[in-house]
């Protein structure tokens, strides 16, 4: 589907060396225990490589690179099972940061982001409102001396207990808009969590936390499009995680099918095995072409094209994610079902993309909607 | 009440806890539905047996671990010695004992034959060296019902005997493996130089074959837990009346959840009329047959996707851990690979029902 450039083909390399060998299983298990969920060390040294900058605008440190450079880092990500916030701090964060910031709000930012020295997280979904993008429970007023109040409540915010500036869409006297806070502002609270695959995200309550005039990113009222494109740019991410995930589990199932005796033979022996794993095969193969087709299409594509492509990407995804994962933890028979081996972690990784940004149902909605309405 | 509180909110229960309800039933006299009255069980037909698990599943009273009451007491009734039923089934009943499985070792898991735990006979006992695996709730147990070798001559199978093991003899070492839900089931257990009565040898050395296949027959027919699932169903269809969709309308207005729903009550109506003719055929021939494979594969099928299902329920609520329906997504992966994975029970359908 697309093409890598030589420099594009030698980054990739470096990146898996990089998370092959300093990120082994154990490592990875000790990080994901570990209070924060993730290691500044390894950040750093993913600053160090570039990975961080890649994606920011040249003018602000960073490469310039485009989608099809998220993919690569996120393919990546995807068979290390990497911990580290990338997904919330640069696709989400500083991509937002980059599409609706002023030139002065990606200054004090993007630089930062590209040299590992700052977090960021988006905070757009809301309690007890599922996959609802709009925010309702969170309001801005404006406040006489020209800044804002926010109240309210975030969940779903990944990386938000470790993010030093927080990115909020909040309900306005305009519409919506989205407001930049820092995390140690006073009235924010933070509940950060583990999720099942290791990886944190937070709920966070606002209550009336003043915020300057300068915080708000974009113009008032005018962000949907922004929040849309953020959480399209966040699932054409995810899909090009799980195909790094899914290709490594394939890889590993594949390795013990060979390696596991049964009844005097390797059980990869068996032609059923042999037959499921070209399921997960077909699975894992059609899901690549739709998260390449969804990370080169997500810039230049209209906003209904989009929207139709990444939910179609997203669909496919998630139910090939479901069935790879679910089968190699089948084929390995009972040590698939403990924390033991890679093959569960990956299961986990796959099941907490299969539900984020919108579950199957939701984009078969979305993409119905587009389609007949 | 509490309790059921706890199974119904998919928490792992303790040894006590377990136990009290055993012991209710002890009490009862309903501990044992399928034992002879002679043995102290209630002697129940097998369909009365099905409602009462049935109702007790519905209802979330904790399982009745299968180990004593199911697995291994029908054994000792059929071949064990007099001296054995009367020293262990009483306390069986009463829960004096806890029994674990000591079928399956790290080499031998859907081929069990070729198990590799040895037990050479020295004067009065046996002296036993190897290790078991996934032992579930071994770090409860009293006693290990082992397969172990005995000969290595002629067939694998030939060379098995059923050894009845104290878990507090010197040399037995419980080490825990953590399941992918992060809880704490299963467990492996080292053997080393662990002496065995002789007296704790069940019928004839070499002969144990025969007996763990008899018994495995036991622990296929209970696995369609048509009961429990009609509870899931329940509390899914609560769920979705509950949980809110993106529209803030519940779950249970989107047809296209809904249908999701409605095809596992289709599902399970299904199972619980293929459940009764299993039962009536088992009746009819007084013992199980190929047919409990069946049941193996549809119980599991369908307990998967109703913990599926379940977990979709929440959207993105669901992956913040812990999460009782995510922890049992997870964790109910392994109903298609314990009592003999699903693809065994296909091979067992295909060589003794389809004839290959
Ligand atoms: C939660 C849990 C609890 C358990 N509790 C107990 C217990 O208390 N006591 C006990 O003794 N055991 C217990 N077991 C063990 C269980 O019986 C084994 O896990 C099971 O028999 C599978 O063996 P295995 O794990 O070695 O997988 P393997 O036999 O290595 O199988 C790996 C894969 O290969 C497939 N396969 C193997 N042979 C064939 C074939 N011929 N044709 C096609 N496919 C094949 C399997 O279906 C599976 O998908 C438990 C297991 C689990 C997961």
């Amino acid at each position: 589907m697309f093409t890598l450039t030589d420099e594009q083909r030698q980054f990739q390399e470096s990146l898996q060396r990089l998370l092959r060998d300093g990120y082994d299983f154990d490592r990875r298990r000790a990080i994901a225990a570990s209070e924060a969920g993730w290691s500044r060390e390894y950040w750093e040294q993913l600053a160090g490589l570039g990975v961080l900058a890649l994606t920011l605008p040249e003018a602000h440190d960073g490469f310039g690179g485009g989608a099809v450079d998220t993919f690569l880092v996120m393919e990546a990500c995807g068979r290390a099972l990497l911990l580290e916030p990338y997904l919330a701090t640069v696709v989400m964060g500083a991509g937002l940061v980059a599409r609706a910031g002023s030139e002065a709000q990606r200054a004090a930012i993007l630089p930062a982001v590209a040299a590992g020295t700052r977090q960021l997280a988006v905070a757009v979904y809301e309690p007890g409102r599922r996959y609802a993008l709009d925010p309702l429970v969170t309001t801005a007023q404006p406040l006489e001396s020209g800044g804002w109040s926010l109240s309210g409540a975030k969940t779903h915010v990944l990386n938000g207990g470790s993010a030093d500036a927080l990115i909020v869409s909040a309900r306005t006297p305009r519409g919506v808009s989205l407001l930049r806070v820092d995390a140690a502002a006073g009235g924010v609270q933070r509940e950060s969590y583990a999720m099942y695959d290791g990886q944190r995200a937070a709920t966070i309550r606002f209550d009336a936390v003043r915020i300057g005039a300068d915080a708000l990113l974009g113009e008032e009222g005018a962000a949907a499009e922004a929040i849309e494109y953020a959480v399209d740019a966040a699932i054409a991410a995810v899909c090009a995680e799980a195909v790094g995930a899914m290709s490594a589990l394939l890889e590993t199932t594949g390795q013990y099918l060979k390696t596991r005796k049964q009844f005097g033979v390797p059980i990869g022996s068996f032609q059923v095995l042999q037959h499921r794993m070209a399921d997960m095969l077909l699975a894992t193969e059609q899901a690549r072409s739709m998260a390449q087709l969804a990370a080169s299409r997500l810039a230049d594509a209209t906003r209904e094209e989009r929207r139709r492509i990444v939910s179609a990407a997203k669909v496919k995804v998630s139910e090939a994610a479901r069935f790879v994962g679910q089968e190699a933890v089948q084929l390995h028979g009972g040590i698939g079902v403990t924390d033991e081996l890679p093959a569960s972690h990956y299961f986990r990784r796959l099941t907490m993309i299969e539900v984020a940004f919108g579950d199957v149902d939701h984009h078969l909605g979305a993409l119905g909607a587009l389609l007949f309405d | 009440m509490e309790l059921r509180n706890k199974v119904v909110a998919g928490e792992h229960l303790t040894k006590e806890e377990y136990l009290r309800w055993h012991r209710l039933l002890f009490e009862r006299g309903w501990i044992a539905p399928s034992w002879p009255r002679a043995f102290g069980g209630c002697e129940w037909s097998a369909v009365r047996q099905h409602i009462f698990e049935e109702e007790c599943g519905l209802a979330g009273a904790p399982g009745i671990m299968p180990f004593g009451i199911r697995m291994v007491a029908p054994v000792i009734m059929k071949f064990g010695s007099a001296a054995q039923q009367q020293r262990f089934l009483p306390r069986i009943l009463s829960g004096e004992d806890w029994w674990c499985q000591g079928y399956s070792e790290p080499g031998a898991g859907s081929d069990l034959a070729s198990l590799r735990t040895r037990a050479e006979r020295r004067g009065g006992h046996y002296l036993v060296n190897g290790q078991k695996t996934w032992t579930t709730l071994a770090h409860y147990a009293d006693w290990i019902f082992c397969l172990v070798r005995t000969a290595r001559e002629g067939r694998p199978q030939e060379g098995i005997s059923f050894l009845l093991i104290d878990m507090r003899s010197p040399g037995v070492t419980v080490r825990p493996i953590i399941m992918l839900d992060g809880g704490h089931e299963v467990n492996e257990v080292w053997l080393e130089n662990v002496e065995v009565p002789v007296a704790n040898l069940v019928g004839e050395e070499n002969k144990g074959w025969t007996y763990a296949k008899y018994l495995l027959g036991h622990e296929r027919t209970g696995n369609a837990g048509t009961g429990f699932c009609r509870r899931w169903l329940g509390e899914l269809k609560a769920l979705a009346r509950l949980q809110a969709g993106s529209d803030g309308r519940p779950l249970a207005d989107d047809w296209r959840f809904r249908d999701r729903i409605t095809r596992l009550e289709i599902e399970l109506m299904a199972l619980e009329v293929m459940n009764l003719r299993v039962l009536k055929l088992e009746e009819e021939r007084h013992a199980p047959g190929p047919e409990a494979s069946l049941l193996k594969i549809m119980g599991s099928d369908l307990q998967q996707a109703l913990t599926e299902l379940t977990m979709r329920a929440l959207g993105h609520d669901g992956a913040r851990a812990p999460q009782a329906a995510t922890g049992r997504y997870f964790n109910f992966r392994k109903a298609s690979i314990y009592a003999g994975s699903n693809e065994i029970q296909r091979n067992i359908i295909a060589r003794h029902i389809l004839g290959f």
